[in-house]
């Protein structure tokens, strides 16, 4: 049941109208039973996972808040005690903490790896010994990468006594499986979503049209401009006939698309979360006005960036090995050098994790380490943007904001190529050929109204895009469009959710036999 | 307290780190630079900062983070 399909409106409609008619208290177990019901619909087979993942998080959740219990208790009864006993006690049960949050991760990262990268491996065993070996079939259960990591995430935060663990399984089961974000995110934190996803909520007029406001957007950006789009993208990456200046098309019609499928998503999401007076966390801060990768980076699908950053590149850099390597290279290669090590080391780990999170394929490992290498070569590069922005006083000046934002986005699209062609090496060969083989004789001879996309196309496209860009500035210069639009006479916040509403329905990419493309995200 | 104001004033040396209280909330410091500072402290102090510390509330100030190294060294 996609988000844009016509059964999702339907059941979204149902779910709606069901969490403001039953009594408070009866909210989130409604929630649960559309989160249970939303994932049977995809496939049966689906719920046995995701359970899995819930039981042993709840039991492990459980034993770790017994044992933290366990321990103020002791000490706060055992006051006489010196410092060296406190430490090695604590040492005991924190010994005892770490065997159960090893269980649960092996588990849960287990049942992912496993779901997910099994034909990667066996694809690559094969190809090393001649071939020969066949893929198994098997189930990718729906949002494992997201519920998956919202739920590991949980338990570390309950191992690092900064979260109290959900007694509740099915308070704990609703937290997994909450179906509006279950399939791409925003990957929550318990802290941030358990508030409003459990207690009760009557109905308000401004929070409910908002959310409303926000569904309608998400879904404009998305059936609109990414599904339109999408067919030329689509003519461009399958053929690898469509060299140079066709490649530069196809990478920032790329860009568009993506941006516009998954901030809609995202949009439509959290939208649907206030609509019901629940709070999901942003995912999104106008990446493309980024003037930097490592800015971008943090603007661009921010849930996952400090997810990796708080549960993989911190343990990673401040463990004890680490540590003690980073003394002996500040020792024996000198300070510059040597306090780069574990930024280095880390960053190398987080961006090849990244990479495999986003797909079992050797494209998101490259585009993982291309990442990577930018960052860590602009990291580099610092010093010397500094001296030249003492020496040239261009910075905040606007031409050449609009230079580095421009650079970035390019930047970007460009490493984002290994997402679209079939490997890495066609991959190489295609960005190459855009510096080797650009011929713009095809934006003035006619060329791009043979790729999937029509005159009637470019001009939806052009508007949508006017209005995206216009949406964004705004934000940036003024803040809340919604807030804007509700301060005025209600004709005018109304009439531009009906217009949304209109557009949404006549200008979507429909075909005959609709059946709109699946979110990007919700492959990963 | 100086020693560990030497090193925040190595990785930015126009802030003003005695004054300073939003250092994490307003991305003086980011995550390349709390890496770096937590190993410059188990240089200096010999203190490990473990992961579950690395919170804003801990690196928004000097004075946050002396507190930290203070509460460490003690356990």
């Amino acid at each position: 049941m996609l988000f844009t399909s016509y059964a999702f409106v339907g059941f979204l409609a149902l779910v709606l109208l069901g969490y403001y008619l039953v009594p408070g208290r009866w909210q989130w177990p409604l929630l649960l039973a559309a989160s249970y019901g939303f994932y049977f619909a995809a496939s049966p087979y689906y719920l046995l996972f995701i359970l899995v993942t819930t039981a042993s998080t709840w039991v492990v959740s459980g034993r770790l808040s017994a044992l933290t219990a366990e321990q103020q208790a002791y000490l706060a009864a055992n006051g006489q005690l010196s410092r060296e006993e406190k430490k090695t006690y604590r040492a005991r049960i924190k010994k005892r903490k770490w065997a159960w949050l090893l269980a649960c991760l092996i588990l849960n990262i287990g049942i992912l790896s496993v779901t997910k990268y099994t034909n990667f491996v066996i694809r690559n065993i094969s190809h090393l010994v001649g071939g020969g070996l066949k893929p198994v079939d098997m189930i990718v259960p729906m949002g494992i990468s997201f519920y998956t990591f919202q739920t590991m995430g949980y338990i570390i935060d309950v191992y690092r006594g900064k979260q109290q663990a959900q007694p509740n399984f099915f308070k704990l089961a609703l937290f997994v499986s909450f179906f509006p974000q279950l399939v791409q995110g925003p990957i929550s934190r318990y802290g941030q979503l358990a508030p409003t996803l459990f207690s009760p909520h009557r109905f308000e007029e401004k929070t409910f049209s908002f959310g409303l406001m926000r569904i309608l957007w998400g879904y404009f950006k998305k059936v609109v401009l990414a599904d339109r789009i999408l067919a030329g993208v689509n003519t461009l990456v399958r053929d690898p006939a469509y060299t140079g200046a066709y490649v530069f098309v196809a990478m920032l019609f790329y860009a568009f698309e993506l941006y516009c499928d998954f901030t809609g998503g995202i949009d439509i999401t959290i939208g649907i979360g206030e609509a019901m007076g629940i709070r999901l966390p942003e995912n999104f801060d106008l990446p493309y006005f980024s003037k930097n990768i490592k800015e971008y980076w943090n603007r661009w699908h921010i849930t996952m960036g400090t997810w990796f950053t708080d549960y993989i590149f911190y343990p990673i850099s401040v463990c004890a090995p680490m540590l003690r390597l980073s003394k002996w290279s500040r020792e024996h290669l000198g300070q510059q050098v040597g306090k780069r090590v574990t930024v280095y080391l880390s960053s190398f780990v987080v961006w090849l994790a990244t990479g495999i999170w986003h797909g079992a394929a050797w494209n998101f490992v490259v585009w993982g380490l291309a990442n990577y290498v930018v960052i860590m070569i602009s990291q580099e590069l610092e010093p010397l943007y500094e001296r030249f922005h003492r020496r040239f006083a261009v910075r905040g000046k606007a031409p050449y904001e609009i230079f580095q934002v421009v650079r970035t986005i390019l930047l970007m699209s460009m490493i984002r190529m290994f997402d679209c062609y079939r490997d890495v090496p066609l991959t190489f060969a295609m960005v190459g050929s855009m510096f080797t083989r650009f011929d713009p004789g095809i934006f003035a001879d006619g060329s791009l109204l043979q790729i999937g996309l029509s005159g009637a196309d470019y001009l939806v496209l052009a508007v949508g895009f006017a209005v995206v860009l216009g949406v964004s500035l705004f934000k940036l210069k003024r803040g809340s469009v919604r807030q804007a639009l509700y301060q005025k006479p209600a004709g005018v916040f109304y009439g531009t959710m009906a217009l949304l509403l209109v557009c949404t329905v006549v200008f979507g990419a429909y075909g005959a036999g609709y059946d709109s493309a699946q979110f990007i995200y919700n492959q990963f | 307290m100086d020693e560990l104001l030497e090193i925040l004033r190595s990785l930015h040396p126009d802030v003003d780190f005695a004054e300073s209280d939003r250092l994490v909330d307003d991305k003086i410091l980011d995550s390349f630079d709390i890496v770096t500072i937590v190993a410059e402290i188990y240089d200096v102090f010999g203190v490990a900062v473990p992961a579950e510390e690395i919170v804003p509330a801990n690196f928004n100030s000097a004075e946050a983070l002396y507190a930290l190294v203070e509460r460490l060294e003690d356990e």
